[in-house]
């Protein structure tokens, strides 16, 4: 099948202009005049073919049958989405059934009105209109030389005019007079939402700080559950574990969002362990946690160090405790070196003791930093 | 007095003289309607994103009418019970609303969410079609590339509506995209703390996601989906090579009335697919995640598909971490590299793929005849090496669940995707290669023997022989013309049309059956020599 190509549709833009034809003259049908039409905009129709040579024959009567059948459809569709609009049970009540069925009904009618729409214009356009191919000439390459050469001319005229080549200082000048003005544009979206990261130390503290009172000294804070009440050891079982929040005002909600710590009752063996690692600090950080325990009690930050996540899925058996994001593992008992996954620092450890009246609080902020890391993190 | 009598047959011819003297439309309007557009299924790919996107215009500025883009707590006291009394954001609380005190508002919830999945994937079935076809050659590079920032831009936009509802899985998606900004070297910190106001959450940021993603993004969405369209428009469709089709015509119909019918219908069947998905499965049943809070989280949390291979990409990344040692020292954590290089590198290089296409084959030709996948293997092996790198990312993203449901170990499945990331993605080209030059070898030998009847023979000798059925005239070997070569003997009319009708036909057949999409095609020549007599 070789492919033709004709000598008008070039790349020259050569094609005939195609004779005017008269519109009003009764003797060309219609359809010539649409093709002359047509043909004035380079298109050919070079083939137009009803798809039932005989009109009104019993597959086309049968055609437009279905398609009117389509129409009904969506109007009963459409009809059914009002009517179980309007009537159907749709608030929330505890165990109805029929009220879970409003979403369902709706979307569905909705959408089965909308595709027996589709339905009845498509079997419309592909099975009642007649087939047709149209052939239409492309004309590819951009405007004529002669438009080019025209317009380059006169752009060039203009820099010319312009003079800026032979008088260079008004081109500097107005380069470094325009500069500032691209600055004004920016500096108020920037100015506005630009915040320093470093005020208040926010990066390096939490809410475990210990509290300035007002008559000088500082206040240790408490370990409490997400509804303000403090904890005593007695609360978690062995094995067990529990989220923590620092005892301030707002500490168990998303004001500090760095906050959220895990306090776990280790095994006594695996106390021993975790104390002993403690001791030898092979956490990814310099301190010192020799004394970060309290008893059998060990507390770490609940923010996976790799992207934010709270580091909440605690095995027991294995004393890992795993990230349900990307699936970083830190082994508790070994100052929370990650030991599986993307994350490459340890969980930091809070320093744990227990105040006069039984209660744990934090004996000092994070010493490590909480949370993602970033560039300047020490 | 007489009344004018209006004449009822040459009311319209009058009506259109008096828009044309006022506006003068006629001329654009006869290019227009006589616009050919070339015909076929992997054409209407990009309507599919083009009409979710209609959808998605519509149903989220519905949605606008009822959600409150604030992070100001209170306390939920809707119809929803098992919530009743919590604490949370005032952005929840106006999205519970709209799930159970909005009549039907869930369903445009889910149309909206649903509408989103749809758009995005059709972008990248779309662009796998332009890829594959070699639709983005010159030309067309311009509007590659605008369908590339489509991609990354509705990205963005996906993004931020799915942060908008404030529960607890937008919230973890929220903190992981923090910790992404915090791990850009020098600027990360500044870049967090003036997008969030300070400190993950603060208390503005939903604010600020919903102006842009109800009016920054859209409008650039719509902008340059405007460009697109119209570029399509100036430029011409492609089309497949096949008889009569050049490199300097357009074949097909008329973009009024067939094609305009076809664009309506599918548009209508679109909206209808989305409407039925939204009605029959669930999607984001926020009230079943509760509000964000910092600590807590559920296992299997899984961003929208379309997010989910740069969570693969981050599961993968070993726990890399480049330690700087000037001063205090610094950090490059590994997250920056998966989350922030990769997509970085996804995002410009296939921008780019065009222009270094073109260099390698030293092409400048204007293209508007689409190749076969088989005919470039090179291209075609790439890019099913990079949707295999891909899939690869998209299976990790998730992980969890695949541990979890087919009870394999998680760093098993952890293990599984980082050798599979760099080991099948070569393999695939490889495979790929060969079975392009298959397919190319077949098409040839077809071509020259012609198609296999199915009918053996035996000689006078003994010998058996399968009958082949010449494709050209006098048994000669034909040429490759770019297009599919027919393989079977009912593509050549062995076989008769099937009859319709149930007891008894309704019509006579036609006589020879025709290749869909190919009516039989006369030369423009021939027609021009009889009818414009120059």
């Amino acid at each position: 099948m070789s492919v033709q190509t004709t000598g008008s549709n070039g790349n020259d833009h050569g094609s005939p202009v195609p004779e005017e034809i008269d519109y009003d003259d009764p003797r060309t049908t219609r359809f010539e005049k649409v093709k002359a039409a047509a043909r004035q905009d380079g298109v050919e129709i070079v083939h137009y073919e009803p798809q039932y040579p005989e009109k009104g024959s019993r597959l086309e009567r049968r055609m437009s049958r279905t398609v009117g059948l389509m129409f009904l459809l969506c109007g009963l569709f459409g009809t059914a989405f009002v009517v179980l609009y309007i009537v159907w049970p749709w608030r929330w009540k505890q165990g109805d059934v029929l009220m879970k069925y409003y979403t369902p009904l709706l979307g569905v009618t909705l959408g089965l009105m909308c595709l027996f729409i589709a339905f009845g214009v498509l079997i419309w356009g592909k099975k009642l209109l007649p087939r047709e191919v149209s052939i239409q000439d492309r004309h590819d390459g951009g405007s004529p030389k002669g438009d080019r050469r025209a317009v380059g001319q006169t752009l060039a005229y203009m820099v010319e005019e312009l003079g800026v080549k032979r008088r260079p200082l008004l081109g500097l000048a107005a380069a470094a007079g325009l500069a500032p003005v691209a600055v004004v544009i920016a500096a108020p979206v920037i100015g506005g939402l630009i915040k320093n990261p470093h005020a208040d130390n926010q990066l390096f503290t939490t809410g475990w700080a210990p509290i300035n009172e007002p008559g000088g000294g500082t206040r240790l804070v408490r370990m409490t559950r997400d509804d303000g009440t403090p904890i005593r050891p007695a609360d978690v079982s062995v094995g067990g574990q529990m989220t923590v929040f620092p005892g301030i005002p707002e500490g168990a909600t998303n004001a500090h969002a760095d906050s959220p710590t895990l306090l776990i009752h280790l095994r006594s063996d695996d106390a021993a362990v975790a104390r002993a690692n403690n001791v030898k600090g092979t956490g990814h950080d310099k301190f010192d946690r020799s004394d970060f325990m309290y008893g059998d009690y060990i507390a770490f930050s609940k923010i996976c160090t790799h992207a934010g996540c709270p580091a909440s899925l605690y095995e027991q058996q294995t004393n890992r405790l795993l990230c349900p994001c990307h699936q970083s593992q830190f082994q508790i008992t070994n100052n929370a070196i990650p030991v599986f996954g993307p994350a490459s620092r340890s969980l930091p450890q809070l320093p744990l003791d227990v105040d006069d009246e039984g209660y744990f609080v934090a004996r000092s902020d994070y010493l490590a930093t909480v949370g993602p890391d970033f560039w300047e993190r020490p | 007095m007489k009344r004018r009598k209006i004449d009822l047959k040459t009311l319209p011819a009058k009506a259109g003289d008096e828009v044309e003297d006022r506006l003068g439309v006629a001329t654009p309007l006869r290019g227009i309607i006589n616009k050919v557009f070339p015909d076929h299924w992997s054409f209407l790919l990009g309507e599919i994103a083009l009409f979710s996107f209609i959808v998605l215009l519509l149903t989220g500025t519905f949605l606008t009418l009822f959600f409150e883009p604030s992070l100001k707590e209170v306390v939920y006291d809707g119809s929803y019970t098992p919530l009743r009394g919590v604490h949370m954001s005032a952005a929840y609380s106006s999205s519970l609303d709209l799930s159970f005190d909005v009549r039907g508002g869930l369903v445009m919830r889910q149309m909206h969410h649903w509408a989103a999945l749809v758009f995005m994937a059709a972008i990248i079935v779309h662009m796998l079609r332009i890829f594959f076809t070699g639709a983005f050659r010159k030309p067309r590079e311009i509007n590659w590339i605008i369908g590339s920032l489509l991609f990354w831009i509705g990205f963005l936009e996906g993004f931020t509506g799915y942060s908008l509802p404030d529960d607890a899985l937008s919230g973890t998606g929220l903190r992981i995209a923090s910790a992404i900004l915090l791990s850009i070297p020098l600027i990360g910190t500044w870049a967090t703390s003036s997008i969030f106001n300070g400190e993950f959450p603060g208390d503005i940021i939903v604010s600020r996601f919903y102006i842009v993603h109800v009016l920054l993004i859209p409008a650039i969405l719509l902008a340059l989906i405007t460009v697109h369209l119209a570029l399509v428009f100036k430029q011409k469709h492609t089309q497949w090579p096949g008889p009569g089709r050049t490199n300097t015509n357009v074949v097909g119909e008329r973009f009024f009335p067939r094609y305009t019918i076809k664009q309506a219908g599918f548009f209508m069947a679109v909206a209808g697919v989305i409407a039925v998905l939204a009605g029959a499965l669930q999607i984001n049943p926020i009230w079943l995640f509760g509000p964000y809070e910092a600590g807590v989280v559920s296992a299997a949390s899984q961003p929208d598909w379309y997010v989910m291979f740069l969570d693969g990409s981050t599961r993968l990344m070993p726990a890399w971490q480049i330690n700087i040692g000037i001063g205090n020292g610094y950090v490059i954590p590994p997250i920056f590299w998966p989350t922030v290089v990769l997509p970085g590198l996804l995002a410009t290089l296939p921008m780019m793929y065009p222009f270094i296409e073109a260099r390698l084959n030293r092409d400048n030709k204007i293209h508007n005849l689409l190749q076969r996948p088989r005919d470039v293997p090179q291209r075609t092996a790439l890019g099913v090496m990079a949707v295999v790198f891909f899939l690869v990312l998209v299976l990790s993203g998730g992980n969890d669940v695949i541990a979890d449901k087919f009870n394999i170990s998680l760093n098993a499945t952890t293990w599984g995707g980082r050798i599979g990331l760099l080991i099948l993605p070569p393999l695939f080209y490889w495979v790929t290669f060969r079975i392009c030059l298959g397919l190319q070898q077949h098409d040839r030998e077809v071509l020259a023997h012609g198609v296999e009847t199915g009918i053996i023979r035996r000689a006078p000798d003994g010998r058996f022989y399968e009958v082949h059925q010449p494709l050209g005239h006098d048994h000669a070997e034909l040429d490759y013309a770019g297009w599919v070569v027919p393989k079977k003997m009912n593509r050549l009319g062995a076989l008769g049309p099937s009859l319709k009708g149930f007891f008894r036909p309704l019509e006579r057949p036609a006589e020879a059956p025709v290749s869909p999409g190919h009516p039989p095609v006369e030369g423009v020549p021939e027609r021009r020599e009889i009818e414009s007599k120059h």
